[in-house]
């Protein structure tokens, strides 16, 4: 009785959550687009090509306004990692990553004189950011604030599909809306528009104001692979990147995983068996 | 423990220790003479999993310590040093992270089954009190726990659950600023937090050991809520208890590492993957799941102060729950009235949940506008838990005060082992 009872409990409990998943997505904004990522499933991994696009996009597009402070220059050698080489098993001998970092310009301390300097990056250096602090990141964006990008695909609830979402989804505001100064109406960006809605109170539109203009143009970013640079694909490979960023051990996880998950299932299979035998003669 | 000793120590070096200090008798005559009652079902099986909760979330937490920085300038960074830089860091964090949900997992569970099974009715009494103190316990690390990584889910929790306290009258305010080290959540209070979440699970480890000395005092309960009453009835912890539990501990661990490795982030919220900022506050301020039913209950009370001292009272029912039972029989297997009370309180305790994950003045049903009353559409989540809560309360203050009275209750076996030995077939 006990037992279908709670399976009963169970179900409802599985409905009751299932209910109120999408419920807790964004207020206001369209559901994110449907997009098939290679590191998807329990087998899935980066595409190392992509990551190696979406860093161009990010080089060249994004990081005129957005950081990426936690990710540093010797993560792109590391298994995963968007130039990983088997070649180079400790990335900061990785030539890739040597010459991306000495592109970059990072404060420091010249040890002699006690003066602040500024030097090409080292492997060891984190990415350097735009701006040298908040006020100044917003007085140049109208207020706004552009998020640090190194956790951005794991701090929005549907991950690096929103971010592909808002990237390539900007479209023209509606009759009847006014977009202020500065923003920008975009459909998947979490907002509550009715203030600024003058059509039928009823059918406020989706999305909110977003103050970054339209990021994304055809062949904005050409890219080295010879792949055709659309909006699409710059804002697929750009969220796949950023993925990477924020879960840089997301391929290592996922094969300790399935090892993991092999012993513990013959463990249990064993440990049932065990359990059959020791009590075999015993009623219970 | 039941009976004497049976320790029979073999070898010099035991006769030895056994004359001076009894250790070994004491794990003999705990773990593997220990009468278990034969018909144990899997579900007393979650004692031994919350054990290993607890003893993962020890050995995890104790690592994550050794990089975790407690500041409010440092904190945020060090948790991703811990998941980018930190050999198997990830692993670790994740562990940490998903454990505290399967800790609640477990124990929700087996306090479930202790209320169906009448597990704390005489003599088990102080034996659900030490239990209930966990998981009191439990819930004040938990919360403490949440705060440290310092997202914004993390900070502006801590600010809604302190806040609470202030709706005390006359003292409310001085304890919050007592909370907080300060006027307002910031580094003294991660500080304290911190400190007080390292403490806290050793103070739950000590618990613990009472709640099991108080297990072997009385013995554990069974189905039939019948206390053994020959050898017949029982069979020695171990091998037969310690490996059903072993098998039972190996299918938790599947369901673990499942989180830990294929959704490390499902039971959490993406905003705490954003930095706390004190000026910016969520559009949407949730606790954990294992506090949303709780959470529910405080919001849906209109009053402040009633909301808060409902949402304790919550947890004061499972305080008082042995003398609010009056039934004379442990088993809600023979108690078929009181099955049906409590398959419902499974599901008001899972809309409460619901509710709390929901903003109080949504609609229940998607566009349907019904009338106002106190303030709230009918169809509205914050009804919901009104209706929900009510339930909650009268379960323990009137159905099960009442129903022991008045209930007809099936025939109880005499013993343990006469419905086990003539039923193998059929169970029930």
């Amino acid at each position: 009785m006990l037992r279908k009872l709670s399976v009963i409990a169970a179900a409802v409990g599985i409905l009751v959550a299932g209910a109120a998943g999408p419920a807790l997505a964004n207020g206001g904004a369209l559901k994110a687009k449907e997009v098939h990522w290679s590191f998807e499933g329990p087998f899935g991994s980066y595409d190392q090509a992509q990551l190696q696009r979406g860093f161009k996009v990010y080089r060249e597009v994004c990081a005129a306004c957005h950081s990426l402070k936690l990710v540093s220059f010797r993560n792109f050698g590391d298994r995963g990692g968007p130039f990983y080489s088997e070649k180079y098993p400790n990335s900061n001998d990785n030539p890739w990553v040597k010459a991306i970092a000495k592109d970059y310009e990072v404060n420091d301390i010249d040890s002699e004189t006690g003066d602040a300097i500024k030097r090409p990056a080292t492997s060891a250096d984190h990415f350097p950011s735009p701006f040298a602090n908040e006020a100044a990141a917003r007085a140049s964006n109208g207020g706004a604030l552009p998020p640090d990008m190194s956790l951005l695909a794991k701090a929005r609830e549907e991950g690096p599909a929103h971010i592909y979402s808002v990237v390539t989804g900007y479209v023209d505001a509606p009759k009847g809306l006014t977009v202020p100064t500065g923003g920008h109406y975009n459909p998947y960006f979490p907002g509550d528009l009715s203030s600024a809605w003058h059509g039928d109170h009823k059918s406020v539109p989706a999305g909110g104001f977003i103050a970054m203009a339209p990021p994304l143009k055809a062949d904005l970013v050409t890219f080295d692979d010879g792949t055709k640079s659309t909006v699409d694909q710059q804002g697929k490979d750009v969220a796949a990147f950023l993925m990477w960023a924020a879960e840089p051990k997301l391929e290592e996880r996922k094969q300790t995983g399935f090892a993991v998950l092999l012993y513990l299932i013959i463990l249990s299979g064993l440990l049932y068996a065990s359990y059959k035998t020791v009590w075999r003669n015993e009623s219970h | 423990m039941s009976g004497h000793s049976t320790y029979q120590p073999k070898t010099g070096i035991e006769r030895w220790l056994d004359a001076r200090l009894p250790i070994v008798r004491l794990g003999y005559d705990s773990f593997v003479d220990y009468p278990t009652p034969r018909n144990l079902n899997y579900w007393w099986t979650f004692g031994g999993i919350l054990s290993l909760c607890l003893a993962s979330q020890l050995i995890t937490g104790i690592i994550l310590v050794m990089h975790y920085n407690p500041s409010a300038q440092g904190a945020f960074a060090s948790v991703e040093h811990i998941m980018r830089d930190v050999n198997y860091g990830w692993l670790i964090r994740y562990m940490h992270a998903n454990g505290a949900s399967m800790f609640f997992i477990a124990v929700y569970i087996h306090m479930l089954r202790g209320l169906y099974y009448g597990s704390y009715k005489a003599p088990r009494e102080v034996l659900w009190l030490l239990g209930c103190v966990i998981y009191l316990l439990m819930m004040a690390t938990a919360f403490m726990g949440y705060v440290l990584p310092w997202g914004q889910m993390s900070f502006h929790g801590a600010v809604v659950i302190t806040n609470l306290f202030g709706a005390l009258p006359l003292v409310g305010e001085s304890i919050t600023t007592w909370l907080w080290g300060g006027f307002a959540v910031d580094n003294p209070t991660l500080n304290r937090f911190f400190s007080l979440h390292y403490l806290l699970p050793f103070m739950i480890a000590g618990v613990v050991i009472l709640h099991i000395w108080a297990l072997h005092v009385v013995g554990q309960n069974n189905p039939t809520g019948v206390d053994p009453k020959s050898k017949a009835d029982t069979v020695p912890f171990t091998p037969y208890a310690t490996v059903k539990d072993g098998f039972a501990m190996s299918v938790f661990l599947i369901l673990f590492a499942f989180f830990v490795f294929y959704m490390p982030n499902a039971l959490g919220h993406a905003d705490n993957y954003v930095e706390a900022n004190p000026l910016v506050t969520p559009s949407h301020i949730v606790p954990e799941w294992y506090f949303l039913p709780f959470y529910a209950i405080l919001r849906a009370v209109p009053d402040k102060l009633m909301g808060v001292l409902a949402m304790f009272g919550a947890i004061a029912c499972l305080f008082a729950l042995p003398w609010l039972d009056t039934s004379k029989v442990r088993s809600m297997r023979y108690r078929p009235t009181a099955k049906i009370y409590f398959v419902f309180f499974l599901v008001v305790c899972i809309i409460l949940g619901f509710c709390g994950a929901k903003l109080p003045d949504d609609p229940v049903i998607p566009h349907l506008t019904t009338f106002q009353l106190m303030g709230s559409d009918l169809n509205s989540f914050v009804w919901l838990s009104r209706v929900a809560s009510l339930y909650y309360f009268a379960f323990f203050l009137v159905v099960l005060p009442v129903l022991g009275l008045v209930e007809k209750t099936l025939p109880v076996p005499d013993s343990i082992a006469s419905p086990a030995l003539s039923a193998d077939a059929k169970k029930g």
